[in-house]
Parts: structure tokens; sequence; C-alpha cells
């Protein structure tokens, strides 16, 4: 790792203020990631600002009959909670579906929000990636892609986003809420938080510089039923290479696009009364086939129609 | 010179075992440091004065040369000591043209501009701490220029060659009877390239003492190490002491050493403190070596009741363009199955990817994936059972050779295993059996290994209390060395086991030649045995010649050794008084192994049969090993609990090569596209459910003196293509191109229309 | 930087590189090297190790973030002449081979049991809203964050059932 300096924050308004102040400073919570990548030193920061033991680890109701889940709960808190079991499982399905104990217990839900991709080649810092060493290529693009996204990829960038949390979120319909470097709160939609890479996959997110993720809320939960379905090449510990969330008429899919996937008109043809075979046919019109992701294809429309028929309480 | 016929004749204490020690189901020796964290691994060793840290610099190009060296960035980085590259390191012994994995010669680091492979180290950076070390290291900045680099076997099979000094073996005419055969089989299987992924990376602490080296260091085999470096480093044998008590895994992966060897010993020399060197996991993947990829042409021919006419396996595989590593996937074949005609052979196409080398049942693992799947496939166009094909067809003598088994219970495995397995509960019939969202599916398979024996030393010494101290060395890699030496001497011996000490892994004892081939417990107990006895005959003749002993006059030859007491008769007294009265610092012997001079005139194996439950979930092509049974047979078990371990786990391996394991060139960059134990995937513990491994009982008598076997690589042999079996009745999908991924299984789902 | 942890027990004094791992603290700077570097980036389980009762990837945690903070190592589960159950009950059941990925099987089976008690969930929890079962299935899945390349698999769940007694 690089030299860095280190210091722990006293608030969440202490925290983005360290970080307007310094160049290069990143937030440091349960650093399961982050650590990670510093080791290998795709991150680089100069200055470390622990947030992980701010007081935004609170899950709460809501007025509106949700549930604020504060950034700094760990994954596994949010998944052991009773709330979040009764209420959303298949956002307790989804988060231990995610890497392991260990390491859920450490990783915040702001942290497994931002966490960056799995792809091979960004993680080999000998090898061309656009989101590592923008301008230099896509290493993927022609490579060993097995992995890669089918849907919202660039020419510049086809990795996925890992997060399983994540994609249970976004069928939820959950909203992020921040503080920006200037001190101003502001509430986004899950899935407007991460960005598709276009010409710029370095840039991965809505965030400004220095913006701390305080929180997820989570509208009541929905009417009909939800679940979690992840396939992977071991039975755990391991990244996805297709994962589904189904929460009620909402679809949103894992492991197959740079952000979690919502499937819009998988979603909106389920609405108008086609099967969930129709529904995410439609979806997978628009999905690309980068040489070796292809099977993604076939997966996704034999798991979408399980999941949604495990929702619905139908026997496989 | 020894021969079979006198081990077969000679009673000794093993083979008596009237203390009841061999075979017992002992804890591991060492278990209380390893189950509390207090056993030593290399990189853990607390030197004589505070060490520095020493951090290696891997090649990001796969062939080619190192053009400029730019290391004032890390030389001035915060606490650097020092910085090597090509250009300033230490002169060292020159490497050989060709080297192989037991003839000892110099391995030299850091020793020119030439990158040979991905990955090859080519900086060392040593500073105060591993932080600083780490850091300096990303500030070496090296220019290279490319060259062309060949990587992908299937690209280059116009470039395969015989391997040196073999040639195909043929008995019969092949050709022509699977020609004529009624029934056949002909696919290609592939394996891929696999890492060990030991959970230890090689690591060595290293520091001198005037001109006497010290190193603790994570190898398989002690002196081939030992000598290797003293040649490296120029120097005379005696003067490297290396030792490597404790060893998180080798797997055939450490049965080499490594730059972290090379680079701590000269590193310590030159800035006269103890330096500590490890390869990082990723450095792991590229810079040890690995087991090359094949691809298999299985051909069976048979008549229409399932006798084999013909039986033919042809492996192409590969290595490193210096070394002369052959993955000879096609050898089990010759002692497997009865046949008349028989065609088997090699391959071999030099790429420019890292050492190629041994993995655990080198040849066995690879080839039995591809025809105990023939086999099954076969089994099914003849309408058999697969486990009765293989029963029709067990020969009565090896297959290629004529020459008689040691022994074999081949059939008594597979009638034992399919009974209490419930194999006849299986439907021949595929994709008929479902639980839930699960189609389920039963597979079986052969496990065939070799079974070897090398020259090896031991001593043994006891003490004025009795202690019995077994010195050799040899290493323990997880194995159970440690315990079944102490087994054997305190058989042996006839004193408790709490009164054994076992001092291994260290070039300063008795030289066995280490763990691997499945050779170490045959090898090192049997000079381990007979060191024992000849301390038996030392202390009965001390015995008979010590008026003061009751047993004084003898007949030495009738001196027994139970329970830390030797007696003749009525007359007896602790040997631990024995000892004291005349030997207050204790009493030595030594002894050793050779393999006996007739030994090649038996096909001597360990054999057993998988059984296999697995789940596949045909909407996603997920597979689930539901539960797995092995039956082996492998000579006298020496530690009942030890053993089963070593199979389940071969076992395991086998689930790993059949469903995750591989890793692939990417020809662009000439490197391997899995770099970590993320993305690298051996089973977790949640890939394995019901599992257990069966032991016959067997005595192999041609063996060794103990008639022992090994049983360290026999479990994986076959356990895959068990996998791959049960896969097949569960859905009804053969996917020959291993690990039988979701992807692939889906595609042939898909394809059969479900 | 200056700071305090308290390891098996003891509080001990650091002064620490920033980039300091707690694994590294653990291992070079107070010589307790029973948790161990597998692969340094939480992708085999090896360095385990409960803080304040948790159990985490050493590994993957600066030692400063961890200032005031309640670490057991193997060491303070038990020693060779007072082993703890979980230790003896992998002994005797063969739980390991090499034994490297051994005191984090141990550290992370301790963690894991303790989860279990507090009812936390896991992929194989079928009812969300019940009292987790301890069936072989969810033992196998909650050790799945630690690789023995050796594949002790089954004699480590043979072990964990024995020194769990009935939990489940």
């Amino acid at each position: 790792m690089r030299p860095f300096t280190y210091e722990r924050a006293a608030s969440a308004e202490a925290a983005v203020k360290a970080a307007a102040d310094r160049p290069n400073a990143r937030f440091i919570a349960g650093g399961t990631n982050l650590l990670d990548l510093m080791k290998l030193e795709i991150e680089t920061p100069a200055h470390l600002i622990d947030v992980g033991r701010l007081p935004l680890a609170a899950i709460e109701e809501t007025a509106e009959g949700g549930l604020r889940i504060g950034a700094m709960a760990s994954n596994s808190a949010v998944a052991a909670h009773a709330a979040v079991r009764s209420r959303y499982p298949v956002l307790t399905q989804a988060i231990v579906a995610g890497g392991s104990p260990q390491l859920r217990n450490k990783a915040s839900v702001g942290g497994n929000l931002l966490q960056r991709t799995r792809c091979a080649y960004f993680y080999d810092t000998a090898k061309p990636c656009n989101k590592r060493a923008p301008g230099s290529g896509c290493g993927a693009l022609e490579g060993l892609n097995r992995n890669a996204a089918i849907f919202g990829a660039s020419e510049a960038c086809i990795a996925t986003h890992p997060s399983d949390m994540a994609v249970a979120l976004s069928a939820l319909g959950a909203t992020v809420e921040t503080l920006s470097n200037q001190g101003d709160r502001r509430r986004l939609e899950l899935d407007e938080l991460h960005r598709l890479p276009g010409e710029t996959p370095q840039v991965e997110t809505a965030l400004a510089p220095g913006e701390l993720i305080t929180a997820v809320v989570l509208p009541p939960p929905p009417a009909g039923g939800q679940a979690y379905r992840k396939v992977r090449d071991r039975a755990s510990y391991a990244a996805g290479l297709a994962s589904v969330a189904v929460a009620d008429g909402r679809i949103a899919l894992g492991a197959v696009a740079p952000k979690p996937w919502r499937a819009a008109a998988a979603e909106a043809a389920l609405a108008a009364g086609a099967s969930p075979a129709e529904a995410i046919a439609a979806e997978l019109a628009g999905a690309h086939d980068r040489g070796r992701n292809g099977f993604k294809i076939d997966l996704v429309a034999r798991l979408v129609p399980a999941a949604i028929a495990q929702a619905r309480g139908e026997r496989p | 010179m020894s021969s079979v016929i006198d081990w077969e004749n000679t009673p000794n204490p093993v083979k008596e075992n009237r203390g009841g020690v061999i075979g017992k189901p002992v804890d591991r020796y060492e278990g209380p440091l390893k189950v509390t964290g207090t056993a030593p691994y290399a990189y853990e060793v607390t030197p004589p004065s505070p060490p520095a840290y020493g951090v290696m610099v891997s090649a990001p190009i796969a062939k080619g040369r190192i053009t400029a060296v730019d290391t004032a960035a890390a030389e001035a980085a915060p606490g650097v000591l020092l910085v090597w590259t090509h250009r300033n390191a230490p002169a060292q012994g020159p490497r050989p043209a060709r080297y192989d994995f037991f003839t000892p010669s110099p391995r030299p680091a850091l020793e020119s501009d030439q990158v040979h492979y991905f990955g090859q180290q080519v900086a060392v950076v040593v500073a105060d701490t591993l932080e600083n070390a780490q850091a300096a290291a990303a500030l070496v900045r090296l220019s290279y220029a490319e060259d062309p680099k060949a990587v992908v076997l299937a690209q280059h099979h116009a470039e395969a060659v015989q391997p040196p000094g073999e040639s195909d073996v043929e008995i019969g005419d092949f050709e022509a009877a699977f020609a004529a055969a009624p029934v056949t089989v002909d696919d290609v299987w592939k394996t891929p390239l696999q890492n060990h992924c030991q959970m230890e990376p090689c690591a060595t602490t290293a520091w001198w003492e005037g001109e006497q080296l010290t190193v603790h260091t994570s190898v398989q085999m002690v002196r081939f190490a030992q000598n290797s470096l003293a040649e490296t480093l120029m120097m005379p044998h005696k003067q490297v002491r290396l030792l490597t008590r404790y060893v998180g895994g080798g797997f055939g992966g450490k049965g080499s050493f490594y730059e972290d060897l090379v680079l701590a010993s000269l590193a310590a020399r030159e800035l006269g403190r103890p330096v500590k060197i490890a390869f990082s996991r990723q450095q792991m993947m590229h810079g040890t070596v690995h087991r090359p990829a094949t691809e298999i042409r299985v051909r069976l021919g048979a008549t229409p009741d399932g006798r084999l006419t013909a039986l033919s396996l042809m492996t192409t595989t590969h290595c490193d363009r210096r070394g002369n590593f052959t993955e000879h996937a096609s050898n089990f074949a010759r002692s497997l199955y009865a046949a008349p005609n028989r065609l088997t052979g090699h391959r071999l196409v030099r790429l420019d990817l890292p050492v190629a080398s041994a993995m655990r049942a080198p040849g066995e693992a690879s080839g039995t994936l591809s025809l105990e799947v023939a086999m099954d496939e076969l089994a099914e166009k003849l309408g058999m059972d697969p486990v009765e094909l293989r029963i029709l067809n067990e020969p009565q003598s090896d297959p290629e050779t004529g020459k008689p088994f040691s022994i074999r219970q081949l059939v008594r495995c597979f009638r034992e295993g399919a009974q209490m397995f419930g194999w006849d509960r299986r439907n021949p019939i595929p994709g008929r059996e479902r639980d839930g969202r699960w189609l389920v599916g039963m597979g079986t398979a052969a496990a065939i290994r070799g079974n070897f024996l090398l020259p090896a030393k031991a001593s043994f010494t006891v003490d004025a209390q009795g202690v019995v101290t077994v010195r050799q060395g040899m290493t323990d890699i997880g194995t159970g060395t440690y315990t079944v030496l102490a087994q054997i001497a305190a058989e042996t011996l006839g004193v408790p086991l709490a009164d054994v000490r076992v001092e291994i892994g260290d070039s300063e004892l008795p030289p066995a030649p280490g763990s691997g081939g499945q050779f170490g417990a045959a090898t090192a107990g049997s000079a381990a045995l007979d060191a024992g006895m000849n301390l038996r005959t030392a202390i009965a003749e001390l015995a008979a010649n010590d008026p003061a002993s009751p047993l004084y006059g003898g007949p030495a030859g009738a001196v027994v050794f139970q329970d830390g007491v030797v007696a003749i008769g009525n007359r007896s007294e602790r040997l631990a008084d024995l000892i004291g009265r005349n030997r207050p610092d204790g009493l030595t012997a030594d002894g050793e192994v050779r393999p006996a001079a007739d030994a090649s005139q038996w096909s001597s194996h360990t054999y057993g049969a998988h059984y296999v439950e697995v789940g596949v979930d045909p909407v996603t092509g997920e597979v689930r090993t539901r539960r797995m049974l092995g039956v082996f047979a492998a000579g006298r078990i020496l530690n009942w609990k030890t053993a089963r371990s070593q199979l389940t786990g071969g076992m395991i391996w086998g689930v790993g090569s059949a469903l995750t394991e591989g890793n692939a060139p990417d020809p662009r960059y000439g490197s391997l596209i899995n770099q970590d134990l993320a993305s690298y995937l051996v089973p977790v513990q949640a890939d394995i459910g019901e599992l257990d491994a069966i032991m016959l009982d067997e005595v192999d008598d041609k063996a060794n003196p103990m008639g022992i076997k090994g049983v360290g690589e026999l479990g994986i042999s076959g356990a895959g293509a068990a996998v791959a079996n049960a896969i097949y009745n569960a859905c009804g999908v053969r996917v020959r191109d291993y690990p039988i991924t979701p992807d692939k299984l889906l595609a042939g789902i898909i394809a059969a229309g479900g | 930087m200056k700071t305090t942890i308290t390891v098996n027990g003891e509080p001990r004094a650091l002064d620490l590189d920033p980039r300091t791992t707690l694994l590294d603290a653990l291992r070079e700077a107070l010589r307790l090297t029973g948790a161990k570097k597998g692969c340094d980036h939480g992708q085999c389980g090896a360095c385990t190790v409960l803080v304040n009762g948790v159990r985490i990837n050493s590994c993957l945690s600066l030692a400063v973030m961890h200032d005031g903070d309640d670490v057991t190592t193997i060491e303070g589960v038990g020693a060779p002449d007072r082993l703890a159950p979980i230790q003896q009950a992998f002994l005797t059941e063969d739980a390991f081979q090499c034994g490297y990925c051994t005191p984090g099987q141990i550290c992370s089976a301790l963690g894991m049991l303790a989860e279990v008690a507090e009812n936390w969930p896991s992929q194989e929890t079928a009812d969300l809203t019940g009292r987790v079962r301890l069936t072989d299935d969810e033992l196998r899945e909650r050790m799945s964050g630690n690789i023995c390349r050796c594949s002790a698999y089954p004699q480590i769940v043979a072990a964990i059932r024995s020194a769990a007694g009935d939990l489940a």
C-alpha cells in the first residue's frame, strides 16, 4: 500500500469536511473492498477518513411504514434484523448470498453499495482497464469475459457490479441518503446511484467527491412475494454468474450489468399480463453477448421465471 | 540389497502389531500445536535478531527481456535496505539447461534479463518493515521488449512431440481391433491447467551465522532443496541448514522451491541480518508450478457382451520451454482394465507458460477424468451396469506387462461400495429422479494410483528416560508423517506413544526423499522401521551383556519390547533403567530402506471405487454433491484416522476438478485469468455433502517391509469422473471439457431440449 | 500511530504504521502468529479472528481501526496443554491436515456458534422468521468462508458438531 494518513471522524459532518479539505481522501468503513484494492494499488488514497464508528448504524422504522438502515450497519446486522427478515426477506436472502460471514460482519451497507467490480482485468494491474487506468483500453472486451455484463455495458467497459445486496435494494425501490462535502443532505433513488460506464467507466456513481452515504431507506414492503436467487460456480463464497431479486412485480438482476439492473422491460411486460418467461424475454432482447458471457442470456431467461414462481409461492 | 521375498518372509513389529499401535486412529502428533496456532510455519519462526522483510516484483509479460531498470524511486523509499534486479543480484550457480524434480541443481534468481513466463520474479526489495517493502516494490520500474508467445495448448497441437525418452506403448494391434469392434467409444476429454492453492504461500526466513546459513522454508523435499540451495549459492552443502518443520500444504507444488528461498538467503547475507520473504497469493498462481492442461483421446472397443477388445488413451499436454515435465495421463490405463489390444502414449507441447509440474496424483488425476467417463459411456451403449462392466474387464495379471499383481482388490472395492452406497437404487435411465428442484443421479468410477518406494534413512535414539526419538529429514505436509513415524517407533520399541518424539524437517537429519508421489509413509516409514529394528538389536545386546541387567546372558534374540519394558521370559526391567545404567547419553541406531531388487517383478498399485450422488438444477445448470463414498484398498493402514483424512481430502479434490477448478491462459498477455482465491475456485465447505472413505483390510507384503502403501493421492483418482458420471445420470448431459460449470452444463441441457 | 488493542484479554499499546493490517500487527508486532496469512485479500478465511466477539478477516482491516477493540486470536482460545473443547474436537476428529487454515477455522467456528445463538440467518435458512436449526447444511454454509485446501471439510463439520453439543 502507498503511504497514507488516517483519521477517525468524530461525526458525519466532520467526516465530509475532512474529505472536502483533503485531496485524494477516501472514507473507510468496513474496509473489506477498499483495503483489498489498496493492497494491489488499484486504490491509492493519500488520506483515509474512518467513518466506521459513526452513529449511523441504526435500523429504524420510518413514518411511512418503511425502514431506514444506517449506512454503517454491518451487512450481517441488516440481514439478521427482525423487521428485514419478516418484511423484506429478499434483502436478507441477497445479503447472505454475498461474500462470506466474516466479510458480511465487517462490510457496511454504504460500502457494499460502493464496492467495485470483480473483473479480472480490473484486478490485474498488468492489463489495460479503462476503469482503473482511463484510456488504457478494456482487456475484457476481447478477452476471457465469461463474467462480463450483458446489459448496460459500453465498448469502454463491460465489467459487472458485484453486489448482491444492491440488487435486492433495487427491487425494493430503496432510496439512498447522503451528506455532501458541503454539508448538504439529499436523497436519490438506488437506481440512480450507480452510473453506466459509457465513455467514463471510472466514474461509477452519481455521488460527488467527498459525498457520504448516510442511510438506505426502504419504502413500505410490497404486497406480493419476494425471492432472491443467485447462480454461481460453487455453492458459496463466490461471485455470481447471475442473480435476480423479485419483489412483487419488481425485478432486478445482479452480475449481468455494470449496476444492479432493474428489468424495466420485464416489469412492464409482466404488468401487461405477459408470462414470466415472456416478460424476461422482453428484457433480454436488449442483452449483448460479448463472446464468452452469452450463457448469461440463457441463464437469466430460465432463472427469472423460477424466481418469480418462488416469490409467488409456486412449487418448482 | 533387500528383496521382496525377504519382506514377505521376515516378521517385524509392524506386521505383528503386538502393541496394537499400528492402524490405531491416534490423534496427530503435532495436532495440539496446530489447533492452538503455535506450530511455527516458515514465515513465523523467530530468528536470532529482528528480520528485514523482502517483497518480490513479478514480470507483467510472458516472454521477452528487460530493457531498462529504474530502481531509484524504490531505493529512495522509506526503510528500503536493498533493491535487486538481474543487474545487481549476486552471482549464483548456473541454471542447467534442463532440470527435474529429484536432481539437485542451481536455481538462480534474477539470473538474467530474460523473461520466460508471466509472473516470473524479476526484482526484490528488502526493507525494515513489510509495509515499506510492499510500497517500495511497487516503485520498481522495469521496461520490457516483448517477444511473441504461445500459451494456449489447443492452438499448438502441430508442435506436439513425443516426450524425450518415451515412446508409445502398443500391445496387439489396437487400430485393427478398434476398427473391428462392434461397440465403441471415441471421444476427447479436456482438463484445464490447475493450481495447487496450498493455504500457506511459499515463504522463507533466512539468517547467517558466519559462513553458516540457516533457512526455514516451506518445501516437501528437504535434501533436494538444501543441496540445490547450496549449489545456487555456490557453497558447500554442509554450510546450509534447511528446516521445514511445518508445511502449510504442498500437493506437489512445493516439491521444488522458488525465489523466496534463494533471495532471502542472499539478502540476509548481504544485509547481515535475518530476512524473510513470502509469495503473495497472486504470485503463487504464476510464480510457482501448476498442473498442465490435457486433451485426452479415449477409444474403447468392446464385444456386445462387454469385453474390451481395444483400449487407447492418447494424451496431449504441455510444459514450459526449459522444463522436462510430462503429465502422464495415459499411464494408469496400462494397468486398469483387461483388453488384448492396447495403445497408450503422450504428446508434449512446449509453451511460454509458467513451469508445469506435479500436482496431487499427476497422471491419474487428469487421466481418470477421461477413461472412467468413457467406461460409463460404454456401459450405457452396452446396456450394462457400469460396475459390472468394470468387473467383467478385471484383469488377472497386469494387462500390459503380464506381471502378477502384488495384490489387487478393485472388485471388492466395487462390490462393497455398491452395497454400502445403495447403488442398486440407481435408475439407469438418466433424468428420471427428482428431489424438489434437483434432478438426482448416481455415478461410479475406479481409483488407481501407483505404489512407489525410494531410498531413505532414519535414526532412532532411546534416552535414559526411556524416551525414543525418531530423526529423519522427512516432511509432514499434512499427510500425518509425524504421527505414523511415532506409531512405528512406539510399536517397534514397545514404548507408549507419549514416550516417542519425532524430529523431522531438518537437513541435518538422516535424509529421506520427502513427501510426494504417495511414497512418503512407505519410504520414510520403512527406513524408520529398519532403524527401530537396529535399535532393538543394540538394546538387546546391551541387556544381554550387562551383568546388572536381569536379562544378562540373553539370549539377545529373545528380548521382548513391551510397555517400556524389556524382557526375556519372566526376567525384565524398564528400558529407561537399562539405558540409564549403560548409556546415560542415549543409544542411537541408524536404518535405511532401498527398493527391493526384485520389486519390478510385480505390478503394485493402490485401488478404490467411488460412488457419488449429485443434484443438478436443470433450470440453472448448478451441481451439488449430495453423497460420496470411496472404498479403498491401499495395503496395511498405519493410522485409520489420518489415512481416512487423506482419502477424503483427495475425494474433495476430485469434486474441485470436476466442478470448479481450472485456469485459462489469455493468449494476448500470456497470463492466467484467475490470479487469486476469489477467482480460482477450490471447493468450500458448502460444496461437500455427506462424504466418507472406507479402507479395506489389506496387506501388500510385496510393497515394502511393512506391507503398507500410500493413500495421499489415491482419493482424487477417479473421484471427479464419478461426479461427472453422476451428473449424466441426473440430467443426461455429458460435458467433456472440465470443469463442468453451470454455463457448460446448461448449454447441454438446453441442447437436449431441457 | 498510537493504538491500543486488547488482545486475548490483555491491553497492548502499539505504535503502528497506518498501513499495518490487524493481521500483520498480530503476527509481526505482537508475534501472535496463530492467525494465518493465506491470501491477504479476504478470500480464504485463514486470518479469521474475533473482534468484540464477532468473526472477521483480520487481513482486510487496519490495526488503527481497532483502537479500543477486544480481539481474540487462536492463542486466546486455548494452549497445547489446556485445549479448549473446540480445539480438542478438531484434534479428535482430525479436522485438519497441514494445519494452516486451522486457527481461522476454529475462530470462525466460535464466531459462527455465537451467530447461531443470536439466531442470525444464512442462505440455508429456509424460515427467516423462525429459530435457526444448525443442520449439517447450515453448518457447512456458515463455515464456507474458511477454505481448507487439504479439504478436511467433513471432519470439520464433525468437530464443530461435537464441540457445539446439542445446539441443533
